[in-house]
């Protein structure tokens, strides 16, 4: 679990952070969303301490990140940043085991872990320990480099704007592979970027942020339904709001059990995709499948409906 | 190593020089055409192997030197503790540099006395600019995200250096090395001026007796030695930066 309280941080006289507290729950993702220059990477880069404080403080699993020296720190946190900063004159293999090198773990440890992240980031162990930086292409380097930042089994993972720099499509695959890498390993994540659709998608608790301060940390459909200030309903979006609330929810949660008919949906389809899904098709309703091929049940366009108001 | 067109090159002039400074003697008739009135074709007042292994350790321990002070200072003012002194460090090293070695020589004469020393002194500080610079260059640009990369994995400032910084600035270190040593080498014949052993003999010799031959022998085994320092540490350079350097 992170706590961060009531930290502050100043550059001359313009305040970056200002007097931001949050809680990420063991297990969570935390998301923080703003605009460029809003302090979102100097709040992450408290965390780790490569940015001191001015005020407040920063708790992991209860314990105050200055109690140890900072490098000491940073080797229990994995640290992953845009455009991924792989080493460029050592292996993929050399780049990932760099943590648990630094921590001391011996070769037969090290090498097992090495071929257990390559094979979870579907990049084969024969092909791919060897090869270097350049070798690879941008989405399978930054999938290094997020196995790098995952190679010492940290329980918290901080991310700043680790897909920026990847094409619209390899980055939303990316973004289900990391879903997928915190379910199975149960990290801790907080990842920092300035795009909402990236946040909503990705995170459990979404923290907005401005001009250094924190406006609100919530759940994304609370962001939506009640936004605590003017400014969070403008970034998340007022026009197409309804919709985003949508997104958020999947069509098997929705589906009522019997007999059903219409267009096949697939129960991990959210909201928002059923919605575009019978609209093209011109039907009311369609049949949720399960992943297994059975069917769960009836989706209709008015439940959806009266699921796109705020309760 | 394959017999690909550079490496019969190489090989070849290595076995000329070699060739020529083991059997001089078998050469005369190529250097005959050069000498009047029955002059010696060869060099005959010294060994010239001897000398050839002379000037190159001279040379060698000056670039050692030059090497060791240049990367240390240059390491030196990149840090955050030392940047301050950038400024003043390069003022120096560019004296270094501009100040001639011959000056340099007559300065260091009358402190340190005549032979190896003030040559040494002469080469060391003459070597130092290309290197000194490459270093800063070369650990100034080591790209930032890199940086951050390690230090938020934890890395300390010196794993840092000595695994991501070093490693990265590596190439243009070695060519500053490469370019102070190809310097040094034709620079370190004027050492015989005051009586260092090198090459310079050769050629001071070939000057006083107005014996071309022996000019053109000690400027032709100077100017072998540089090309193939030059090629040796090329090598070198890309065996160790093989990796860091997308082909
Ligand atoms: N080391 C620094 N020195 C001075 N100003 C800084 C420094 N780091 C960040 N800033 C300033 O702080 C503000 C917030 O930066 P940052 O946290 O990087 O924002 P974000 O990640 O949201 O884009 C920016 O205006 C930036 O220029
Ligand atoms: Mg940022």
């Amino acid at each position: 679990m992170i706590k961060v309280e009531n930290l502050r941080k100043r550059y001359g006289a313009s305040t970056v952070v200002d007097d931001v507290t949050m809680t990420v729950e063991r297990g969570r993702f935390a998301v923080i969303v703003g605009t460029s220059g809003s302090g979102k990477s100097t709040l992450l880069r408290m965390i780790n301490r490569l940015v001191e404080p001015d005020a407040g403080r920063v708790l992991i699993d209860g314990k105050d990140t200055r109690d140890e020296p900072a490098h000491l720190l940073r080797r229990r946190i994995g640290y992953a940043i845009q455009g991924h900063g792989l080493f460029p004159h050592r292996t993929v293999a050399e780049n990932i085991a760099t943590v648990p090198h630094l921590l001391g773990w011996s070769e037969a440890r090290i090498r097992p872990r090495i071929e257990e992240l390559l094979h979870a980031f579907q990049l084969d162990p024969a092909g791919y320990a060897h090869k270097f930086p350049h070798q690879l292409s941008g989405g399978q380097q930054q999938r290094v480099g997020v196995a790098r930042a995952l190679a010492a089994e940290p329980a918290v993972l901080l991310m700043d704007e680790p897909f920026g720099a990847l094409d619209p499509i390899i980055r939303g695959k990316a973004q289900d592979d990391l879903l997928a890498i915190q379910r199975r390993f149960g990290t801790t994540i907080v990842l920092v970027t300035h795009d909402m659709d990236e946040a909503f998608r990705l995170g459990d608790r979404v923290a907005v942020m401005s001009h250094g301060r924190m406006l609100q940390y919530d759940r994304p459909a609370a962001l939506l339904t009640r936004p605590a200030d003017p400014l969070v309903a403008r970034m998340t979006g007022i026009a197409d709001r309804a919709l985003r609330l949508l997104s958020l929810t999947g069509a098997g949660e929705l589906a009522t059990p019997g007999a059903a008919d219409g267009p096949e949906i697939p129960a991990a389809a959210s909201l928002r995709d059923a919605l575009s899904e019978l609209l093209w098709r011109g039907a009311s309703a369609g049949r949720v499948m399960r992943e297994d091929g059975t069917v769960q049940g009836q989706l209709t366009i008015a439940a959806i409906i009266a699921h796109g108001k705020p309760a | 190593m394959s017999l690909r067109p550079a490496n019969l090159l190489r090989a070849a002039t290595l076995a000329l020089l070699a060739g020529f400074l083991l059997w001089p003697q078998r050469f005369a008739p190529l250097f005959a055409p050069l000498t009047q009135y029955g002059a010696p074709p060869i060099y005959d007042q010294g060994d010239l192997l001897q000398l050839t292994l002379a000037h190159l350790a001279t040379v060698c321990i000056a670039a050692v030197a030059s090497t060791l002070v240049a990367v240390g200072l240059g390491i030196f003012v990149t840090r955050p503790s030392g940047a301050e002194f950038l400024p003043l460090s390069r003022a120096l090293v560019n004296v270094g540099q501009t100040f001639p070695p011959v000056a340099v020589l007559a300065v260091a004469v009358p402190m340190v006395g005549f032979g190896e020393k003030p040559t040494l002194i002469a080469l060391f500080a003459y070597g130092l600019l290309p290197i000194f610079e490459n270093t800063m260059v070369g650990l100034q640009t080591c790209n930032r995200e890199l940086l951050e990369a390690a230090s938020g994995m934890g890395m300390s400032a010196r794993q840092r250096l000595l695994g991501v910084e070093l490693p990265i600035a590596m190439p243009l270190i070695l060519e500053g090395v490469r370019l102070s040593l190809v310097i040094n080498i034709g620079t370190a014949t004027i050492g015989s001026t005051v009586a260092a052993k090198g090459l310079g003999e050769v050629i001071i010799a070939g000057l006083l007796s107005n014996n071309t031959a022996f000019i053109l022998q000690g400027g032709l085994v100077t100017g072998l030695m540089a090309v193939l320092l030059y090629d040796a540490v090329g090598m070198l350079e890309r065996r160790i930066c093989k990796s860091a350097h997308p082909a």
